[in-house]
């Protein structure tokens, strides 16, 4: 609770406890517990999708193999961006925690880097797979790469653009609250390795099998 | 020597003196600078307010008015269903397109059909349970602040009205709005006309909105919860809501899933829902094919079965604190009671497809599927039976709200045991889609679930607003409201075992064996129907005259903040507690129980889950006004 | 008179010495954290490695589908263990989340096993 915060004038904010501080009997702070709730949900959400899948590919009479036209090596070169960038957002996390915001900026502005890249190579798949006449309407199997990969193209937008706030105006929450700013880098990169951990599934059974 | 005491305050640790000092500053300053009149402006307090009690009355507002709406809708269906074919006056309020001489089409009876139950359910019950009773009432029950994520909370408000919005401007898509049914089966939902793609962006707004409020709740509960309130000291209302949020956190996602699926078919010519070899009208179509509508139904009712656990758990709630509260003495079987909820939110993950009996099941599903749902209605059994032996030995004050309350046992008992025939397979295959199955669901969601809301209205009332409904009215709205509530839903199970199928225009009168019994039952249904939206007058007069007295800042003194003697904490703040300042002037501490009525051995006739272990009771007038004469002096 | 403070004081938490022993970020040293760094780096090059050795399998059994569906699977779960276990620290993680994700593990599996077993032992068979 910071006195001075309030002294300062203007209004009051509502002090929600265990906001910053853990609560002790669950060890956890409000954010970290709802960004897990959240990821669960988007396991079901992913799951959902997995399961169509499953269910389309096992009742299909034929189905084309991913291998046989994507872009096995710009995928796997995506793959490898993607967990540089987890280890950035990690990274960061930790300097912040010894109090370097100077190197916690750094590293996520890497992470939001590798992303962009990420993005960039999957632009330059969809284009050439549009080129060759692969739409999602030309079969389930394209159809369900588009939805699954475009879909995890979406959260990792979201997730740039999340790490772009807080690399701009979110960025002033460290000077008056230095461990909440933590937390919050804590929690957006938690969000940050669902989405890498989605898409090391996604990368082999998309382009592989 | 002694150690200095120490406390953490914020991410600091400072000696205790220095931290009290510190404190109390703040609390002056705070007092100061709100009692200066520097208040939020009037679009950040009651537009984007981030209070949970006025987002709960924004949501409560909105749900109540969608709740109408889709009374009107089945006002119209009931028209036709007991008079097919006749023009009726009202009926041109639909436009030419669909009622052409006040006479409804098919088509728009489908339309009627399929908003009906969407509005009914996504748009009102499950906002007004969930997003109106709960975000209310958990915070102030737990003694919490607000709910966890305040900002998140009004950004669940906010997808939740444009999503609604959505839902209602798809009536003006041409063709009409979606009429495949709530449950937007494919193929018909995919080759229907562009009312279904709005139905399917509304939807992805809806549970949006549900998807963040069932984090702010599940963290709220777990995390904000008062000192001394450990899980089985909870009111019984908060353990429904929490395994509700649970519902809707892990169900939701795979119909936001289907609902983008459907979308990418309707849109992008995808197949997944498509078969090859399609014909429509004559016309094969050209898509891809190789899709299978059945992806759609296990993914829909991945959700929808659990979400009717959604609609009824927080009735059971409700109905547990007013029963509780009206017999002045403890639920019977509580912990039976918790145990039961959270293994029936568990089961309600295994059951979904006994909607699916008839799609061609091998036997080895449909074996899995008939046990968990035989195994699903023992932790039913268990909350009911446990609330009706809770009123024996009661001192049973017949008030409106608990007229409501008992009204709903035997209700939801009809509800609960019609649904047996249907989860078994064999007896399902006669009644799968007939006029049985509306019966059974309707009476567990409408004289069940929509009572319970009414007993939660009538109780709380006083709560909000500083005034108790008119008693006399509330007697009226109640009795009128159950005799003909039974006289709609009731011959349903005679029609659906008779063989009337449901959705039909003409209430089964173009079928040889369904046209007796649908000729003597459907005009008697509709006068019913009717007699049910006379009730309500009285209500939404009630409702409104004594809101907007309230308002306009008549309240009744004499009725304290504490009208019903109640146990639970919401009942120790102060009435309407004011905005954006948190509930408690000074946070409770949980002593006890919820539900110390008539406790043997204590002089008190109740004491607060809040009072510590004093001689005497619990303060009339609430906590707020002697602590908040005692900092004013400080 | 009430003082309200020693009525608020309970929210707080209080102990007689700083240093209570919850994971992650308040109480970790700077020793701490830079080992974990580390470690960060070895899941790194491990998950490196795996990524490599899941596209070279794949050129190995290729285009024995079962096969491959298999040992990629197997694969790709060792990788989200990694990350899972490490960069999301879930493995030091608290009670409640594990409860929250073995239930979802659960409800994930009906998801994944229940369609897709609609048609098996039709009735007549």
């Amino acid at each position: 609770m910071d006195a001075h915060a309030h002294a300062a004038g203007g209004h009051a904010e509502l002090e929600i406890p265990f906001n910053v501080d853990p609560r002790p009997d669950t060890g956890l702070y409000n954010a970290k517990l709802g960004i897990w709730l959240f990821l669960a949900s988007e396991v079901m959400l992913f799951g959902a999708l997995f399961s169509s899948l499953i269910l389309l590919r096992t009742g299909a009479d034929s189905w084309p193999r991913g291998y046989e036209f994507l872009n096995i090596k710009l995928a796997t070169l995506n793959t490898f961006i993607l967990i540089l960038s987890s280890v950035t957002v990690v990274l960061a996390w930790s300097h912040l925690r010894l109090g370097n915001l100077k190197k916690g900026r750094i590293y996520i502005s890497a992470t939001v880097i590798c992303a962009l890249i990420f993005l960039v190579n999957k632009a330059f798949e969809y284009s050439h797979e549009f080129s060759e006449g692969r739409f999602p309407k030309t079969n389930n199997f394209l159809a369900i790469y588009f939805t699954m990969t475009g879909l995890h193209g979406l959260h990792i937008l979201g997730g740039v653009i999340v790490f772009l706030y807080f690399l701009g105006p979110g960025a002033k929450m460290w000077a008056k609250e230095p461990q909440r700013y933590t937390n919050r880098i804590e929690v957006a990169g938690l969000y940050w390795h669902f989405v890498d951990l989605v898409w090391i599934f996604l990368f082999p059974i998309l382009y592989l099998m | 020597m002694a150690l200095r005491r120490q406390i953490r305050v914020g991410s600091q640790w400072m000696y205790a003196d220095e931290a009290h000092k510190a404190l109390r500053e703040a609390i002056r300053v705070m007092k100061d600078e709100t009692d200066s009149g520097q208040q939020q402006p009037w679009i950040r307090r009651y537009v984007f307010s981030t209070d949970h009690k006025w987002i709960g009355l924004q949501y409560g507002f909105t749900a109540l008015l969608f709740l109408l709406l889709g009374f009107c809708l089945m006002i119209l269906m009931r028209l036709q269903l007991g008079w097919p074919g006749q023009p009726f006056g009202v009926m041109k309020l639909l436009g030419e397109t669909r009622a052409p001489g006040g006479i409804l089409l098919p088509e728009a009876y489908n339309q009627l059909g399929a908003m009906h139950g969407t509005i009914m359910i996504f748009l009102g019950i499950v906002p007004l349970a969930v997003g109106a009773f709960g975000n209310y009432l958990v915070p102030l029950q737990i003694g919490a602040p607000d709910m966890a994520f305040p900002k998140l909370n009004m950004i669940s408000y906010w997808c939740y009205l444009p999503g609604g919005l959505i839902m209602l401007a798809s009536f003006l898509a041409p063709g009409g709005t979606a009429q495949s049914g709530w449950t937007s089966y494919p193929p018909l939902s995919v080759i229907a006309s562009q009312g279904q793609t709005w139905w399917l962006v509304g939807m992805v707004f809806l549970i949006t909105s549900s998807l963040l409020g069932s984090v702010n709740f599940i963290v709220t509960i777990i995390q904000l919860r008062a000192k001394g309130l450990s899980y089985m000291r909870f009111p019984f209302f908060v353990h429904a809501q929490f395994v509700t949020s649970f519902l809707l956190l892990l169900a939701f996602p795979p119909l936001e899933a289907a609902a983008v699926l459907q979308l990418m078919d309707r849109v992008a010519g995808t197949s997944f829902f498509l078969p090859s070899g399609l014909v429509v009208s004559g016309q094969a179509l050209t898509n891809a094919g190789g899709g299978n509508p059945l992806l759609w139904q296990h993914l829909f009712w991945f959700l929808a079965h659990p979400e009717v656990y959604v609609l009824i758990l927080p009735a059971m709630g409700i109905v547990a604190e007013i029963i509780a509260n009206g017999t002045r003495k403890p639920l019977w079987g509580y912990k039976s009671m918790v145990f039961a909820t959270v293994f029936l939110g568990f089961m309600s993950f295994v059951v979904w497809a006994h909607h699916m009996f008839l799609t061609g099941m091998g036997t080895t599903i449909s074996a899995f599927f008939q046990t968990t749902t035989m195994i699903i209605s023992i932790p039913s059994v268990i909350i009911l039976s446990s609330l009706f032996i809770s009123l024996w030995g009661g001192s049973i004050r017949f008030t409106t709200p608990m007229l409501f309350a008992l009204a709903f046992l035997p209700m939801f008992g009809i509800g609960g045991l019609t649904g047996l025939p249907l989860g078994l397979a064999a007896a399902d295959i006669h009644l799968h889609d007939t006029y049985y199955v509306i019966g059974h669901f309707h009476y567990v969601v409408a004289p069940g679930t929509i009572f319970a809301m009414f007993g939660g209205i009538y109780y709380w009332f006083p709560k909000v607003t500083g005034r108790k409904l008119n008693d006399f009215w509330g007697r009226v709205h109640f009795w009128v409201s159950f005799v003909c509530i039974n006289g709609i839903f009731f011959p349903m199970f005679a029609q659906g075992l008779a063989g009337v199928s449901r959705r039909l225009y003409d209430g089964g009168m173009q079928y040889a064996h369904a046209k007796q019994i649908a000729a003597q039952t459907n005009p008697f249904m509709s006068i019913c129907a009717i007699g049910l939206l006379v009730a309500q007058i009285p209500f939404i007069w009630n409702f409104f005259y004594n809101a907007i007295k309230a308002a306009l800042g008549h309240r009744d003194e004499r009725l304290g903040s504490n009208p019903w003697e109640a146990t639970t904490m919401e009942w120790a703040a102060t009435t309407s507690p004011p905005l954006a300042h948190g509930n408690f002037e000074v946070m409770p501490v949980v002593h006890r129980g919820p539900y110390e009525y008539n406790v043997p051995g204590e002089a008190a006739e109740f004491i607060p889950q809040h009072q510590p272990d004093a001689a005497e009771p619990a303060p009339r007038g609430g906590l707020l006004p002697a602590t908040a004469v005692a900092m004013r002096e400080n | 008179m009430t003082d309200p403070i020693a009525a608020v004081e309970p929210a707080v938490d209080v102990h007689e010495h700083a240093g209570a022993g919850d994971s992650q970020a308040h109480h970790h040293s700077p020793e701490q954290i830079r080992a974990e760094m580390r470690v960060y780096l070895i899941v790194f090059a491990g998950l490196g490695v795996l990524t490599a050795a899941t596209v070279g399998v794949f050129y190995l059994f290729h285009p024995a589908v079962h096969t491959a569906i298999i040992i990629a699977l197997i694969i790709a779960s060792v990788k989200g263990f990694l990350v899972a276990g490490y960069f999301m620290h879930l493995l030091s993680e608290k009670k409640v989340i594990y409860g929250v994700l073995v239930l979802t593990v659960i409800f994930f599996i009906f998801l994944m096993t229940l369609p897709v077993s609609h048609h098996a032992n039709p009735f007549g068979s």
